[in-house]
């Protein structure tokens, strides 16, 4: 019986991209709902796509020409790449590309103890440009994922998205911090609300301190460790727009109210992380398995570095409110509107932004031809056009590219037979008359062309095993077929047996039940 | 006119005009680009002469005064444009046009965005406004947060079609591409955000409408008074039209709409921009 499908939707809950309706199938009998899209679909994709680069690393390290990569597993590098640059964030910057190296270089090293030191640093490195993508203009990578159009239809998308992004600091300096993305895919389920997930995992680690479960415990201080950076990086951006922006955050209210729940935070936290830091150095200094007494110590050091961070935090909160009194004293504020004029960011930047980039070539190249002054129109004269021939070029450093690594692969071989060799090889062998011996193909090919009996022999050679099934499958309906009677071949240039060659047609395999062998065998005997 | 136009006045209004051209000169630097400009802002006439030779050389006379000289703008089509094709051009291949024009677009946009936040200070002949690289490109990575937060508030349809690359909107390809990258030779890598915003400070520093300002303020630049006449008179008028064209009105306050975000503040509704 055939079942009619017919499309529906309504709203259901939202998911990440923004595609708010579920969609299902129904059948016209009503017999069942297939759920075709939930709304955790898209998201459950991201995230797979996430980890994808890690994958990646490991499938392509055997392509690695300086070094036996077999001995590294990659995506246990990046991963730890990815944990360093991480707990390397505060609040100005993160790591820069040699620290993380530095850190990256014991755990290679532990991967390949024997390895020479320059190869650890390389596979490292290797690990980390990898992480960026460098070589990308994005520097990043992307995924497709589908999902359903209010009409029902599959869409495909895409989806950008980093693992470690460069960035500068005020100095200069270029240095990486893990997106969000790659938080997400470390710690698992990120997505949710930064503070109750940071209380959570400090109950669960006060629990399990006391119940002496130190690996747990270290696993839990991690986690916790993680979400402080977290935390801090989300209040780090309130603040830097903060301080930036003096004219239009709401310093009444807003931000006041955001300092004073950050510093009610640091408080509790505080006064928690000193508890458990009392009670685990207690246990580090009383245990007796020294196993027990190193995980003990290591949780120490991450709890002694969440305090530290949330000093550092403290620390920033209290000089961004001075930040943001002093740029206030120093704006000076101008008189009401003098003439109307146009609101360059909010009627011009921010509108353009919001279009689609088909649309917005127009704008901005109208902005451009405008604001971007005149252009001298350049006439020849001929006393000086010697001299302009004759000038060096200039070094235009800043307008051009990095020079791209290409990546070598060997030249394909040669072709030993030319097109037309070929032609005429397959013209002696379309033989769908009579079959023929060898001995006389090859007579008749070196009259044309003294190589040609050499193509003639490999294709009868080939031929006597012919791909039956290929051929099949790609739809021929015949196959040359090289058959062995015993005679032997009399040739100056070659010996063996003088073959039978002929054509044997297919067809008759689909239609009658035969096997295809069965089929060409009778017909070339034939 | 009241008086008949001798030929002396016709070399003097193309002589005006020819020094006008020059990107770097100022009326307080020479004389003689100091008496015409003088004699222009006195002599009605001897202006309305200047305007009719700029016409006719496809420029538009936006202003002249003593403060900025004579600032011109070029006409559609004018032999003076600069073609921004030519601006865009990149050495880099494999990478789509459009999506390095709207770019190298923005950045002017953002540019003279920060350099004049507010509608006051562009309409203000004595401002000064400055702008980095830092700055700009922070400012438009906001706009765009900004406009990623509503999107996801209005619950559009979220990622870019991969069949129609064209449709992505443009805050999307700006907060994809990356702030800076470290190239090989430690230098910034010209396809990145702050490369090719600074790559339009430089080039507006070479038109003479910004001042590199002490190495002790960084890469901040200062804007010249002939800058803020062709935002004002030419630049933001024609990029403001474009935008009527195509539907997108937006209201704002007088006061100006560059706002900073914080990202988790969904009470943004400021109505600075509203999507066509």
């Amino acid at each position: 019986m055939r079942k009619v499908a017919s499309f529906g939707y309504s709203t259901f809950a939202s998911n990440v991209s923004g595609t708010r309706y579920r969609q299902y199938m129904t059948f016209a009998d009503g017999s069942s709902v297939i759920t075709l899209h939930d709304e955790g679909l898209a998201r459950r994709l991201k995230a797979l796509a996430c980890t994808a680069p890690l994958h990646d690393l490991d499938a392509r390290k055997v392509r690695l020409d300086w070094c036996d990569a077999n001995a590294y597993q990659m995506a246990e590098i990046a991963l730890q790449a990815i944990d360093q640059v991480t707990i390397a964030m505060d609040f100005d910057r993160g790591a820069d590309h040699e620290d993380v190296v530095k850190r990256l270089l014991p755990f290679v090293e532990a991967q390949a103890p024997g390895r020479d030191g320059a190869e650890h640093v390389r596979v490292a490195r290797w690990v980390l440009d990898n992480l960026i993508n460098v070589g990308s203009t994005d520097r990043g990578f992307r995924a497709l994922y589908g999902t359903f159009g209010a009409t029902g239809e599959y869409q495909r998308r895409v989806w950008d998205f980093r693992l470690l992004v460069e960035l500068v600091s005020p100095e200069g300096e270029i240095y990486l911090r893990a997106s969000d993305e790659a938080i997400n895919v470390l710690v698992g389920a990120l997505d949710t609300d930064v503070e109750s997930a940071q209380i959570a995992a400090e109950v669960k680690l006060e629990n399990l301190i006391k119940r002496g479960r130190l690996s747990d415990a270290q696993l839990a201080a991690q986690q916790a460790r993680y979400r402080t950076v977290q935390y801090a990086e989300t209040l780090r951006r309130k603040l830097e727009a903060t301080r930036r922006d003096v004219r239009s955050v709401d310093w009444e209210r807003e931000v006041p109210d955001l300092i004073d729940e950050a510093l009610t935070h640091i408080a509790d936290r505080y006064r928690c992380e000193n508890a458990i830091l009392t009670n685990i150095t207690e246990t580090r200094d009383e245990a007796e398995d020294p196993v027990r007494k190193r995980r003990a110590a290591e949780l120490v050091e991450i709890v002694s570095d969440c305090i530290r961070r949330h000093t550092q935090l403290q620390a920033r909160l209290q000089e961004a409110g001075r930040t943001f009194r002093f740029e206030q004293d120093r704006q000076q504020f101008s008189g009401h509107a003098q003439r109307a004029t146009v609101d360059l960011f909010g009627h011009l930047l921010v509108p353009v932004l919001g279009l689609a980039v088909a649309q917005a070539t127009l704008p901005v190249a109208a902005f451009f031809g405008a604001a971007a002054g005149l252009t001298q129109p350049r006439l020849p004269r001929l006393t000086r056009l010697v001299d302009q021939l004759l000038t060096p070029p200039q070094d235009r450093d800043h307008l051009l590219d990095e020079v791209p690594e290409p990546e070598l692969a060997p030249l394909p071989d040669p072709e030993v037979f030319s097109d037309d060799q070929w032609q005429q090889a397959w013209e002696f062998l379309d033989l769908t008359e009579v079959p023929r011996r060898l001995s006389g193909l090859l007579a008749d090919a070196r009259l044309l062309d003294p190589d040609l009996p050499w193509l003639v022999a490999l294709l009868a050679l080939h031929a006597i095993s012919p791909e039956i099934g290929v051929a099949v499958r790609q739809g021929g309906d015949q196959v040359l077929l090289a058959v062995d009677d015993g005679t032997p071949l009399d040739d100056p240039e070659f010996g063996g047996s003088d073959l039978l060659v002929g054509v044997a047609r297919l067809g008759a395999a689909e239609s009658s039940g035969f096997s295809a062998e069965d089929a060409l065998r009778g017909e070339a005997v034939a | 006119m009241s008086e008949p136009v001798s030929m002396g006045d016709v070399v003097d209004g193309a002589r005006l005009l020819a020094l006008g051209l020059r990107p770097k000169l100022i009326p307080s630097r020479d004389l003689i680009y100091a008496d015409l400009v003088k004699r222009a802002v006195e002599d009605d006439t001897f202006r309305e002469l200047t305007e009719a030779i700029a016409e006719g050389l496809g420029l538009t006379l936006l202003a002249v005064s003593a403060r900025t000289g004579v600032v011109l703008g070029p006409t559609e089509d004018s032999v003076f444009e600069q073609k921004f094709d030519d601006y865009a051009r990149r050495s880099m291949t494999g990478e789509r046009r459009d999506l390095e024009r709207v770019l190298h677009g923005i950045a002017h946009l953002a540019i003279a965005a920060l350099a004049f936040p507010r509608p006051d200070d562009l309409a203000n002949d004595t401002y000064v406004g400055r702008v980095s690289v830092e700055q700009a490109d922070t400012a438009v990575r906001e706009a765009c947060m900004m406009l990623a937060t509503r999107a996801t508030a209005a619950e559009e349809a979220g990622d870019p079609l991969d069949d129609a690359p064209e449709l992505e909107h443009v805050w999307r390809l700006y907060s994809r591409r990356p702030e800076t990258t470290l190239t090989k030779d430690g230098r910034v890598a010209p396809s990145t955000t702050r490369g090719v915003i600074g790559k339009a400070l430089r080039f507006l520093m070479d038109q003479g409408f910004l001042v590199k300002m002490s190495d002790v303020d960084g890469d901040t630049y200062r804007t010249t008074p002939r800058y803020q006449v062709q935002v004002r008179e030419l630049a933001a008028g024609r990029a403001f039209a474009e935008l009527l064209a195509l539907g997108v009105v937006t209201v704002t306050d007088p006061s100006g709409s560059l706002r900073t975000v914080s990202p988790t503040a969904s009470s943004t509704a400021d109505g600075s921009a509203s999507d066509a």
